[in-house]
């Protein structure tokens, strides 16, 4: 190649990166910025997250938006990709100059974004569902989803109430698995929990029978217990009917709280409980229920704004939203310095997901009473009788 | 031969000039996050060149150097008490013994059988990354400790432009370099036919190998870059959609030229960035865009065009 036609490429190549300018901001504006995984393999998640936001901001603006100014919202989709996320979340702060951000939609990206939001000192509310998340506190990041430690704690809490002591575990080896996995087995003797075998299969597998006829052969399980999320959990439920293991009591996570799961699972999926937020059975929640009306509500404008059944994902994303909205309104400022202090000191916000109370040692600010016990009946959700 | 100093020395002038210049229109650190990574992911992308393009041989799972890299400066100074900069050095000594280990008998495989194993010494890797987790924090990945040098802390994307685009110019400064040494010519000798090569001396086992670790330490090197600017990793910077976005990188920008693994990266990074404005149909238009430039550029960007401005100026 000749030397004139490299500088060109050198130009052309300079000129690339320059055009990723942005218009300038307009007046009577505030800007709200997210990175969801949209597209890639967390898309389930990130898909239902991003119309939440866009819904939502929509909604607000129309009644007049925040202490008189309209809410710009700018979503980026990193598809799944945490150091994408990363470069996402540095245009956000630099380019966009937003006030403070809801989304990252897996811990991975989370994480990875982290640092940019500390540094910059913005609010950044994360849909990640991991206990990294916020321990140790940040103190400009918050949560909203349940953590996986709580999950492991309302299933023990539902097994010791059914006087079984002695389980059996399986779990995925993706994240959001092998994180929950390490919790279970880091509660389960503040419960009394033996755990007899402990198994576990990829992301991928399509059969687990194996692992399964080991827990099966072992002496003395009384209940099963499967961190995962995605379609692992669905084959493993399958593949436990198939091998009659029925008769024991069989426990998912929270991560499998989606009309799909019951859907990839079929009728092996009967019986088996989970832990899980109040949404997916608001309209079973009795009328003094403190969330029924913020779950139903949310369910109604969901379903019929995108025709898809609602997910508790979605309402994660809703509940950091009308979480950062509230604190702006209380703050009736624009400065993420005050605006994060005003979340820190969110106290009794009704959300999808439990009922919310910050503290400066706590930026989840749910209890376990945020979980719901559900047990599949009939193809659909239901409240398990605790203690049954 | 002056001819041939000349032209490497003005690519090097004009790719410091121009890494140079660019600061001077970047409005926010934000264009220096992108640009940074732009480096770094030439700076693999040239690595990757030298064995693909010079040396004739493929490897799918090339990303599993980046992640040693990127892991060695992160577990180093976090488990094992090894100053960054020194785990720097032994992710590249890492990534070089295990080319050397595994290429030894896998470089025997031609064609596809080749792209098979490369591919499973990828996948392998970044298995034992997102399985080990007490090692490597598992799926989610780990925190990677600040770079320091002799007490300046090196943080910031300003910052890391710089050093980026310092390992950059080295890494483009070697590549251009060896191309014109009797190992370059070697290598370009095993590229056109490995039995002529065989008959006139050339010790074909030998230089495949040097070809893969030359690529395993530079891939080594950028993914250490990429973990210290980031001050995060997780297995995703090792795993196989990585192998192949490096791979694209260097067929898009021309197979054998090293300026085209640098206009290969600043196309595969910068685009996506663009083409945001477009929402959901951002990835239609990538992959649109990649398969239009390779139907109509079929040497990669680089090579046709400069192949195409040199026939204009010959008529």
């Amino acid at each position: 190649m000749t030397s004139k036609t490299t500088l060109k490429f050198m130009l052309a190549a300079g000129a690339l990166s320059v055009g990723l300018s942005h218009g300038a901001l307009a007046q009577g504006t505030v800007k709200i910025g997210s990175v969801l995984s949209v597209t890639g393999p967390s898309s389930f998640l990130g898909e239902p997250e991003d119309k939440t936001l866009r819904l939502y901001v929509d909604k607000i603006n129309a009644a007049g938006g925040v202490a008189g100014k309209k809410i710009e919202l700018v979503i980026y989709d990193d598809g799944g990709d945490a150091n994408k996320a990363r470069t996402f979340a540095t245009r956000l702060i630099e380019d966009d100059e937003v006030i403070a951000m809801v989304g990252g939609t897996t811990t991975g990206s989370t994480m990875a974004m982290i640092p940019v939001f500390e540094e910059a000192q913005v609010p950044f509310i994360s849909l990640a569902g991991a206990i990294e998340v916020i321990d140790p506190v940040r103190k400009f990041v918050f949560k909203t989803p349940h953590t996986d430690k709580m999950a492991c704690e309302k299933i023990f809490e539902d097994l010791k109430k059914r006087n079984l002591t002695k389980i059996g575990m399986i779990s995925g080896t993706d994240g959001f698995g092998a994180s929950m996995r390490a919790q279970c087995v880091k509660v389960a003797p503040n419960y009394g929990m033996q755990i007899l075998i402990d198994e576990s299969y990829g992301p991928r597998d399509s059969d687990m029978t194996a692992q399964l006829t080991k827990i099966k052969n072992t002496a003395g399980v009384q209940a099963v217990v499967n961190p995962g999320f995605g379609q692992g959990p669905a084959i493993v439920t399958r593949n436990y009917a198939q091998l009659g293991m029925t008769a024991t009591p069989f426990y998912q996570s929270h991560g499998v709280a989606s009309k799909s799961f019951i859907d990839l699972a079929g009728p092996a999926a009967e019986g088996v409980r989970l832990p899980a937020a109040a949404l997916l059975v608001g309209d079973k929640l009795p009328e003094s229920d403190p969330q029924k009306k913020v779950v139903t509500e949310y369910k109604q404008a969901y379903e019929s704004a995108t025709k898809q059944p609602v997910s508790t994902f979605g309402g994660h994303a809703y509940d950091g939203l009308f979480i950062l909205v509230e604190a702006m309104k209380r703050a009736n400022s624009t400065d993420p310095q005050k605006i994060r202090d005003e979340i820190e000191k969110t106290k009794g916000f009704v959300g999808t997901g439990g009922i919310v109370n910050m503290s400066a040692t706590d930026h989840l600010g749910l209890d376990l009473s945020a979980f719901r016990m559900l047990e599949i009946k009939g193809g659909d959700w239901n409240l398990a009788q605790s203690g049954s | 031969m002056r001819a041939l100093v000349n032209h490497r020395i003005l690519t090097l002038l004009v790719l410091a000039a121009m890494i140079a210049a660019l600061p001077l229109i970047f409005p926010s650190s934000y264009y220096f996050r992108v640009a940074s990574l732009v480096w770094v992911s030439a700076l693999a992308a040239i690595g990757l060149n030298i064995l693909m393009g010079q040396a004739g041989q493929v490897s799918l799972g090339h990303a599993a150097f980046f992640g040693i890299g990127a892991y060695a400066v992160a577990i180093g100074p976090a488990h094992l008490g090894v100053p960054p900069w020194a785990a720097l050095f032994l992710g590249a000594l890492l990534s070089a013994a295990l080319a050397y280990l595994v290429g030894r008998p896998i470089l025997r495989l031609k064609g596809h059988y080749l792209a098979i194993a490369t591919l499973g010494l990828g996948v392998l890797v970044a298995l034992v990354i997102s399985t080990e987790s007490r090692w490597t924090g598992g799926p989610d990945g780990m925190p990677v400790a600040r770079l320091t040098l002799f007490g300046w802390r090196v943080a910031g994307s300003d910052t890391w432009y710089w050093v980026t685009g310092g390992l950059l110019l080295l890494g483009t400064w070697i590549a251009l370099n060896l191309d014109e040494t009797p190992t370059g010519r070697a290598f370009r000798a095993l590229h056109d036919s490995e039995v002529a090569a065989q008959v006139v001396g050339v010790d074909v086992a030998r230089f495949k190998l040097q070809a893969f670790v030359i690529a395993a330490v530079y891939a080594s090197l950028a993914g250490s870059a990429l973990a210290f600017m980031n001050g995060f990793i997780n297995p995703d910077q090792a795993g196989f959609l990585h192998s192949v976005e490096l791979v694209t990188i260097v067929v898009l920008g021309g197979l054998g030229s090293v300026v085209g693994s640098i206009v290969g990266a600043a196309v595969l990074v910068t685009l996506p960035q663009v083409l945001t404005v477009f929402h959901e149909y951002e990835h239609l238009l990538l992959g649109l865009i990649i398969i239009v430039a390779m139907i109509f550029m079929r040497n990669g960007i680089v090579p046709s065009l400069s192949g195409l401005l040199f026939r204009r100026a010959r008529s």
